[in-house]
């Protein structure tokens, strides 16, 4: 009886500690645990072919989105969202910089989400690179990014829809979910911009 | 001996589903529409906010009602297009197809967000119309999708579409371009502010 107890015990302890570790390795880092959640190296380029890489996310706050042309619904209506969100927070949201980052970097040259982005505001920088180098952005924020093949090739992408708000050292701070409404997203960068 | 090895095991699994619980926290969004299967009283309201909408198009028991479709971005070779499909008949009845001269392609989707996740289907099968229900297409659930546009979806102008449906046969639908963020057609307050 005696072993029996003590194995048992044994294997609670050995649980809880699976347990606690399992707790910290899948724990989504939020605020306040810099250098985890968005760290990353990466060489990318911006619609007029200049350099994007981590640095390029630090100084002043932002949102981070991650999208692609051939798409109908998500990423024109972020887009539209984004300009609206700046229009209402007029020279509020002046030192405000936005990124639309391009999942489908073989379609999305830097031409064509130049041409894209500008099209809705010119407050967004739209950004691609090499698949390789996109990989690196895209694991470094933990983008859900899958390609789903269709007919004749043509293929559509899942991908995370959230726009990510990051401070003025490039740290993640929070999220603006799809669709989320105009007044809430709104103060959501308010607070951003007087964290900043 | 029994209650604490029991208590002990309880308190693990607390754990465990703690750990389950911070992840899913953070990721806990605004679930968005997918299919929306809607009661018939809602496809009377069109006809209300009248403004410039077009008069329902009927096709035997089926009625088309609120068409439209967004306009693209430059280099947006894809659009979304949007009905409402009413079943007054006592059968359901079935999309199956849908061409237009706008796009070499068009298909059925639908898009449901998985957590934040985006994700969009084609429907191989079509889209049931049950019988006596409405089923809506409209942004952030179902929707028709253009593909190989061959050009671009100007606001102001029309995209001629033909639905095919199982049982009632085809027929021809203008959908009037809306503004890229568009939430719902003309005569509706569409936009979130």
């Amino acid at each position: 009886m005696r072993t029996i107890r003590i194995g048992l015990w044994a294997a609670v302890v050995a649980l809880a500690l699976i347990a606690t570790a399992a707790y910290f390795l899948v724990k989504v880092p939020g605020p306040g645990q810099p250098g985890t959640f968005g760290a990353g190296s990466y060489s990318l380029v911006d619609g007029n072919g200049g350099p994007v890489t981590e640095a390029t996310f630090k100084g002043a706050p932002s949102m981070l989105f991650f999208g692609y042309t051939h798409c109908p619904d998500v990423c024109p209506t972020t887009l539209s969202d984004m300009a609206v969100w700046f229009q209402e927070l007029g020279d509020e949201g002046k030192p405000l910089k936005a990124y639309f980052v391009t999942v489908d970097p073989e379609r999305d040259t830097p031409a064509v989400i130049k041409d894209y982005v500008s099209s809705v505001t010119d407050r967004v920088t739209g950004i691609t690179g090499t698949p390789e180098e996109i990989a690196k952005i895209i694991s470094a924020w933990r983008i859900y990014a899958k390609k789903v093949p269709g007919e004749d090739g043509e293929y559509t992408m899942d991908h995370t829809a959230s726009v990510f708000l990051l401070n003025s050292k490039g740290e993640f701070e929070g999220t603006i979910a799809y669709q989320e409404a105009s007044s809430v997203a709104v103060e959501k960068l308010r607070k951003l911009l007087a964290k900043a | 001996m029994n209650k604490l090895s029991l208590g002990a095991a309880m308190g693990v699994s607390f754990l465990i589903s703690a750990a389950g619980i911070a992840q899913a926290h953070d990721h806990a969004q605004r679930v968005g529409g997918s299919a929306m299967v809607m009661a018939q009283a809602d496809a009377g309201d069109n006809k209300v906010a009248g403004m410039d909408m077009a008069a329902p198009v009927k096709l035997g028991d089926l009625e088309i009602s609120g068409p439209f479709a967004r306009a693209t971005l430059p280099n947006q070779p894809v659009a979304g297009g949007y009905v409402t499909i009413t079943n007054n008949g006592s059968a359901a009845d079935r999309l199956v197809s849908v061409t237009s001269p706008a796009a070499a392609m068009v298909q059925i989707h639908e898009m449901a967000m998985e957590g934040d996740v985006m994700k969009m289907r084609e429907l191989p099968d079509g889209l049931e119309i049950p019988a006596g229900q409405s089923v809506t297409l409209s942004p952030g659930g179902l929707h028709l999708m253009f593909m190989k546009l061959n050009g671009p979806f100007e606001q102001g102008s029309k995209v001629p579409v033909t639905l095919t449906f199982e049982k009632a046969g085809s027929v021809e639908v203008e959908l009037p371009v809306m503004p890229a963020n568009a939430e719902a057609p003309a005569g509706h307050d569409q936009m979130k502010m």
